[in-house]
């Protein structure tokens, strides 16, 4: 068989786990070969050996059936392969040419030779479609546009094993669709592609092939056409998941949130950040407010949350007007907040779960006295919210939440945002980057608050999550709601379209 | 109590950081003090490690003694610190405070015993003050605390300057009058234990702060803001806590440190004056150096403190081999560099370790009560990809 890359029985040790254990993955000519695994499964750890970051222990890689040494990036360079990262390595005031040659400059007498340079760079752009203006600013162009720079960094160094580390996380889903069909353009052209992911709709639109890993172990290798979502997630999780959200229909009472007219202007931009936007959310259902990223949702949370101010309208909880009040009051009244970033927002990283775990209540009279910390109430509360949620970490209360994984610290804040006993939880993006099984965990959770009476406006990007768990899905459109809709009947195209803006109703 | 409190230390890794620093530190001194006067490098060097006990019973007191100020300063900038702001305006701080306390101790001798204690809460009172402007500025118009404190620094000198010539000045020598005795520090008896060396109950009233910072920040609700504010701004406003209000009061009890460091070496009544001299107060700048060695940690303060004031003390007994005193200086400034250093080496490892790729999933649920692991460098550490 042709494989142009073989990774065989690869075996990696960290200092207390065994990161990869015998792991092999072979990589056809021609082919997109996604590499599926949840948090943790060790993906990263067997691409970074590929990549010439870490050193195995055990373990060969071949090319084109050839051992091949590979001591550091460099030399992963020369056997042609690249890799885009998660997070781009961009330069953000050079230009997309200048970091495209950024480390392969080719000069005359020490003075760079930019023309040629840009001659290829524009020459590739077009053999793959990936419109891109070499004269641009990194800081100036999109995410996705971005992650064509990066690409381009890969072809303009004659990379033909191009590695993608988990490319979707930060895509609209229109960007998403545009990256799948250049995935498939850069194969047709010769190029073999590994995709590092933990979504399985993608591995399903545009994966030949998947190999799943999972606690550093080789599960299998399997074709992707012929096996259903349903085993692969089996097989990456290791047990049962349910892809599909279980739930009863809502039965909504009394409104507990009710924003009118709400209008909210920044210094620096003329354009309303946020125009007239009224809804109500109702105990007992999960409203989502649905829109690609940017069009005015963060605006909207940080005025329902105080963290900024409201340039006309109200916001009304229970019938009081909080539209003025500070953050701390609208939590005493009854708001809680998953924030979308957990790292900037949500959690003091540097602080132990425990008190991270009382950050919205230190300040109450079950866990201070005088001022004075009431550590003793606080370890038991923390213990039994561990105990209660899961929260899985290495030293039970005391670990610092910097240590946690991704899917624990978000599990830290859920814990802590749902048994404030809340009134109205707001979600931002409650799964972003975490794993089916921590999805599939966050949403039920979302929907027995739902089923307990609170209501829950959920914040999302994700168009089969606003689908699956939403009751009512608003959608929002350059600062203004566009749509008010029943998700029973609405499918992803509809609500696309409301999204882009190509469609509108009235609402009131 | 002795075990646990062993195990505490050992459990921070900063405290292994600050003792390879300080051996670090030792160590170039050392070489320098070979490449300078190689014959008498050895005997130098002795004298150093010696520190303050090359003066016998003098030179412990005098340890306590030139001690006090710089714990006082170093409880200061590092309690700025842990809220996230650098208070380098300490000198400043200091200056005006010893200010206050000097002319209360001189013109308010009808104060009776409790004379030195209301001198001392009028010098803290004035460092306060001299803080508060720049934490002030910060809340309300994000003037960078750096900037507005040196600047006070130097208000605060040129205006004592000012003040004690026009107030409290005596002009034979020119410098400030001496304090009455009443608004002396007492001595306690320590002026027979450690005869000849200026020691007073100066350095119990820095214990006491010491003790009372620790509590703060880590007993307290305040404290918890403190800190909370001090590691992620952004996730303290999220949580409704009022940062604005506590940068100025942190500022304010940072300001209050160095009030009471000023206050206590001009109430010490060891012959120290304010003179009236453009040099800002050197207390200031050696707290930073004290915060820093001892991760701003209250109770680190204090033996750090003690430790730079011991070998400072065999500075002075350096010249007897021909060196000039000012190496202890460059001893504690390579110390200081190594400090940082061990953080950028700690930090590259975690950072090392996090870039592992492996998350925590494959621990086991959720240990309500774990035993107590000694976490000593790396080996114990968690490791994570999610960053």
């Amino acid at each position: 068989m042709d494989y142009v890359i073989e990774m065989l029985n690869i075996t990696k040790k960290f200092p207390g786990i065994l990161a990869n254990d015998n792991v092999s993955l072979q990589l056809k000519n021609g082919e997109i070969h996604a590499l599926l695994g949840e948090n943790g499964a060790g993906k990263s750890t067997l691409m970074s050996v590929l990549f010439g970051l870490y050193k195995p222990e055990e373990g060969v890689i071949k090319k084109n059936g050839k051992t091949i040494k590979i001591a550091n990036p460099n030399d992963s360079n020369k056997y042609g392969i690249g890799m885009v990262h998660q997070h781009f390595k961009l330069v953000h005031n050079f230009t997309v040419l200048e970091n495209i040659i950024l480390g392969v400059e080719s000069t005359k007498n020490g003075v760079l030779k930019m023309g040629e340079a840009k001659k290829r760079v524009v020459e590739l752009s077009e053999k793959y479609h990936l419109s891109v203006n070499p004269d641009d600013l990194i800081s100036d162009i999109t995410v996705g546009q971005q992650q064509r720079v990066e690409i381009l960094k890969m072809l303009y160094r004659d990379n033909e094993i191009l590695i993608f580390d988990e490319p979707t996380a930060m895509l609209t889903p229109q960007e998403i669709i545009e990256l799948m069909k250049i995935m498939r353009g850069l194969t047709k052209e010769g190029k073999s592609i590994l995709f590092i992911t933990h979504k399985l709709d993608e591995i399903k639109l545009v994966a030949d092939r998947c190999t799943i890993l999972r606690k550093g172990k080789y599960i299998d290798t399997i074709d992707v056409q012929s096996t259903t979502k349903e085993v692969m997630s089996e097989l990456m999780v290791g047990r049962k998941v349910q892809l599909q959200v279980d739930k009863e229909p809502a039965s909504p009472t009394d409104v507990v949130l009710n924003v009118k007219n709400l209008t909210v202007k920044t210094k620096r931009s003329k354009k309303n950040k946020l125009t007239n936007v009224s809804f109500e959310a109702k105990s007992g259902e999960i409203v989502c407010i649905a829109g690609i990223d940017g069009n005015g949702q963060k605006e909207l949370v940080y005025a329902l949350t105080g963290l900024s101010d409201v340039t006309q309208g109200t916001i009304t909880l229970h019938g009081e007007d909080i539209t003025k009040d500070t953050i701390r009051k609208r939590r005493v009244a009854g708001m809680s907040h998953i924030p979308e970033d957990r790292h900037k927002h949500g959690l003091i990283l540097d602080y132990s779960l425990a008190y991270n775990l009382v950050l919205q209540r230190y300040f109450s009279k079950a866990f201070q006295k005088l001022g004075f910390l009431k550590h003793r109430s606080i370890n038991t509360y923390s213990n039994e919210l561990i105990e209660k949620f899961d929260i899985r970490s290495g030293q039970g209360r005391k670990t610092l939440v910097r240590s946690m994984s991704g899917g624990n610290q978000q599990k830290a804040i859920l814990a802590r945002e749902i048994d404030t006993d809340p009134e109205i939880l707001v979600a931002v993006q409650p799964t972003r980057g975490l794993d089916v099984g921590a999805i599939e965990y966050i949403h039920k959770q979302l929907i027995r608050q739902r089923d307990e009476g609170k209501a829950i406006l959920l914040i999302s990007l994700e168009l089969d999550e606003v689908l699956s768990v939403s009751d009512r899905v608003l959608v929002i459109y350059e600062g203004e709601i566009v749509a008010d809709l029943d998700p029973t009947s609405t499918t992803e195209q509809e609500l696309g379209l409301y999204m882009s803006g190509a469609k509108r109703e009235a609402v009131s | 109590m002795m075990n646990k409190l062993k195990h505490r230390l050992l459990a921070s890794s900063g405290f292994a950081a600050s003792l390879i620093a300080i051996f670090a530190g030792l160590f170039v001194g050392f070489i320098i003090l070979l490449i300078t006067n190689p014959d008498q490098a050895v005997d130098g060097f002795v004298t150093i490690l010696k520190g303050g006990f090359t003066g016998g019973a003098k030179g412990i007191g005098n340890i306590f003694y030139l001690a006090t100020p710089i714990i006082m300063t170093g409880l200061s900038v590092g309690f700025a610190f842990k809220t996230g702001l650098f208070n380098i305006g300490a000198s400043g701080q200091l200056i005006v405070g010893g200010y206050v306390a000097v002319l209360i101790g001189v013109l308010a001798p009808g104060l009776g015993s409790f004379h030195w204690v209301i001198a001392l809460i009028g010098g803290m009172a004035a460092g306060a003050l001299w803080a508060f402007i720049p934490g002030l500025l910060k809340a309300l118009f994000n003037v960078h605390e750096v900037i507005s404190s040196i600047m006070m620094n130097y208000i605060g000198m040129f205006m004592v300057n000012a003040l004690v010539a026009e107030t409290v000045f005596d002009s034979l020598r020119a410098q400030s009058l001496p304090v009455a005795q009443s608004a002396q520090m007492p001595t306690l008896g320590m002026d027979t234990l450690f005869k000849g060396s200026s020691v007073n109950a100066g350095i119990f009233v820095a214990i006491l702060f010491v003790i009372v910072l620790y509590i703060i920040l880590n007993k307290t609700t305040f404290g918890y803001e403190l800190k909370a504010c001090g590691f992620n701004k952004d996730a303290s406003r999220y949580a409704g806590i009022n940062a604005k209000r506590n940068i100025i009061l942190s500022m304010t009890i940072a300001g209050a440190m160095a009030g009471v460091a000023g206050g206590l070496i001009y109430l010490a009544g060891s012959g120290k004056f304010i003179e009236i001299v453009d040099v800002l107060a050197m207390e200031g700048f050696t707290g930073i150096s004290v915060a820093l060695l001892a991760s701003s940690n209250p109770i680190g303060v204090l033996f750090t403190g003690i430790f730079v004031s011991y070998i400072t003390n065999g500075g002075f007994y350096m010249q007897l081999y021909d060196f000039v005193p000012e190496i202890i200086d460059i001893i504690i400034s390579i110390i200081i560099y190594f400090s940082a250093l061990a953080l950028i080496v700690r930090h590259f490892f975690d950072r090392y370790a996090l870039k592992s790729g492996l998350g925590d999933d494959d621990i086991p649920a959720p240990k309500v009560e774990p035993k107590r692991k000694r976490r000593i460098g790396l080996k114990n550490k968690e490791v994570d990809k999610d960053e």
